[in-house]
């Protein structure tokens, strides 16, 4: 019995020996294929920002750094074209599809998860399926739609067909579902209404996913070239990957200043992911892979 | 009074503003398309509307242009099996605890965030034949190693425009929202099974193939599934942006197709007509993955 203990000891012992080396190892592999991986990743963002800071001349020189540095690209985009006003166009824009698609989501995922009612499980599977159908399919009727409500032209037909989401519904639904029952059946005792116990209860727990949905809705908004393309022809009007075409086409050669222009339009992106980073992972899981 | 009751009209409180939006700018819209497939509709009052039956997806299927465009849809696809690979390495690695590796996952997906335009633009600087680093670095490499050849001009030659569309989507795909999936699908799996695995002295490709790969089957049936749906649709803005769809249409795919079709030479029925082989181009697809899915991975669906 002794020597049956003394021999798994001595295994044991062997087996963490031989598991730290290897994690040793494995560490420094590890952070050598990441770094050559992330300078990979990261090159193409830091010639970037290198030639945004680039005299036009010196874009065809082959240096990686500005030799002479020109932080007064960034003002003439500014003066070029009316980029404060894209900006703005497309902040507004993506900040109210946010507001809305996280609303009417939740509203809908509430109605799909919480609520029992006839026919539940059918209108669900309708969403589903209509996520399917390529985007594509339904552009060309809502176009004939918007022209015949003569809403071309406007916030309105950026903001409000982009509101009502089937995958944002079908994620938060996920979500929800994960929610003890037990917690509203409680507050069902206490006799709160349905409408209490969505936003006392389920809202708050749900807040992860519905950060998730946020970010994500405003990233896809915020870089929607489509739509606004086929249904804004004034200037004003224009959002922001649309607004950034003008150096690429009109002006030809205007590298330096297209750069820096991309570089301004980014950095909402950048903020938004560094700071909701914690909440990616968790709701991915939740929401996707164990629809 | 409880819940499990039928309680239509709290669903319906519930439901109502998110389905109206949903069938005015989606149910309603598919239904439309669809018959409007069947018509020569050109949204002009010179043109009558007429129902042509089956007219459109004849000329369509006999068109050339068609089945190159397919063509390059279908090409363009090829990278994508390779990026799936990619961010399963790449979230392999980034799954073990080393210091600094929320900034490493910022880093790899900072080309997902950035997205877009603003990444098309990027990359066909990159691509320029003139001053784009990609040449300077590769005849800075030549050089080096006394070889004197013609670097390629990328975007603008026949062969290299697809190969580079190709190149960029899978520097944004490997550290994308694929390699968030599968980040999020191993820290799912039990840690008593590389318990045991160790214990049985497997060794790390062991433990990947009978441990790790297994456990991420359902992950990699759902990015397959979502990714060829995604690359039989796309193609559109890297193509407007980048290429113009050129050179001699090399970029052209069947989302830009639609958009030529619809957008541009207005023949609306026609492009709905286009939309709708996609869609039953994806749902075959999407059966046939279901089927070999199941199978494959013995996934629960």
């Amino acid at each position: 019995m002794e020597d049956f203990l003394e021999e798994k000891q001595q295994r044991a012992a062997s087996l963490f020996k031989r598991r730290s080396r290897w994690q040793t190892v494995g560490t420094i592999a590890g952070y050598a294929v990441l770094s050559i991986a992330a300078l990979t990743m990261m090159i193409p963002f830091l010639w970037q920002v290198a030639t945004s800071l680039k005299p036009l001349a010196e874009v065809q020189s082959g240096q990686f750094l500005p030799q002479q540095w020109k932080f007064g690209n960034y003002a003439e985009v500014i003066r070029t074209i009316p980029f404060g006003r894209y900006y703005f166009n497309s902040l507004f824009v993506a900040l109210w599809v946010t507001f809305g698609q996280v609303l009417t989501s939740a509203l809908a995922a509430y109605a799909f998860a919480r609520v029992h009612w006839k026919w539940r499980d059918r209108v669900f599977m309708l969403y589903l399926a209509t996520l399917m159908v390529p985007g594509l399919v339904t552009l060309i009727p809502n176009y004939w739609v918007m022209t015949n409500l003569h809403l071309i032209n406007t916030y309105t037909v950026l903001i409000l067909p982009a509101c009502f989401s089937a995958y944002g519904t079908f994620l938060l639904r996920q979500f929800m579902l994960t929610i003890p029952r037990s917690l509203d059946e409680a507050a069902e005792m206490d006799g709160a209404t349905h409408w209490q116990i969505f936003w006392d209860v389920v809202m708050p727990l749900a807040r992860p996913g519905l950060i998730v949905l946020a970010i994500f809705t405003f990233m896809g908004n915020y870089q929607s070239f489509f739509w606004p393309l086929v249904m804004i022809k004034d200037e004003y009007l224009r959002t922001l990957p649309i607004g950034l075409l003008y150096f690429d086409s009109s002006y030809g050669r205007e590298t330096t200043l297209l750069m820096a222009a991309s570089v301004m339009a980014m950095v909402p992106l950048v903020i938004l992911f560094v700071a909701g980073q914690k909440f990616f992972v968790k709701g991915i899981q939740l929401g996707a892979v164990k629809g | 009074m409880t819940r499990r009751e039928n309680d239509w009209r709290t669903a319906l409180m519930f439901l109502a503003p998110n389905f109206l939006g949903f069938m005015a700018f989606m149910a309603l819209p598919i239904l439309f398309s669809l018959i409007m497939a069947f018509t020569n509709w050109q949204m002009t009052e010179k043109v009558p509307l007429q129902f042509v039956g089956f007219e459109n997806l004849h000329s369509l299927l006999t068109e050339p242009r068609f089945w190159k465009f397919l063509g390059n849809t279908l090409y363009l696809m090829m990278g994508i099996p390779v990026g799936i690979a990619g961010s399963l390495f790449l979230a392999i690695i980034l799954s073990k605890k080393l210091r600094g590796i929320v900034a490493f996952r910022t880093m790899f997906y900072l080309p997902t965030i950035t997205s877009g335009v603003a990444l098309f633009i990027l990359w066909k600087a990159i691509y320029n034949p003139e001053f784009g680093p990609l040449n300077t670095a590769l005849a800075g490499i030549f050089d080096a190693l006394g070889l004197h050849a013609k670097m390629p001009d990328w975007l603008l030659s026949i062969a290299w425009a697809k190969p580079a569309i190709m190149l960029m989507g899978i520097w944004t795909a490997v550290g994308g929202t694929n390699m968030l999936l599968y980040l999020a699908g191993i820290s799912n799996v039990p840690p008593e099974l590389y318990e045991a695995a160790e214990i049985d002295g497997a060794g790390r490709w062991a433990m990947f193939r009978h441990v790790t790969w297994p456990q991420l089957a359902p992950t990699t049936f759902f990015i397959v599934v979502m990714s060829a749906i995604g690359g039989l649709q796309g193609g559109f803005e890297q193509a407007r942006v980048m290429t113009g769809g050129g050179p001699a249409e090399s970029t052209i795919t069947l989302g830009y197709f639609i958009y030529q079709k619809g957008f541009e030479e207005y023949q609306l029925g026609y492009a709905s007509a286009i939309a709708w082989v996609m869609f039953v181009m994806i749902f075959a697809l999407t059966l046939v993955n279901w089927k070999f899915g199941k199978s494959a991975f013995d996934v629960e669906v």
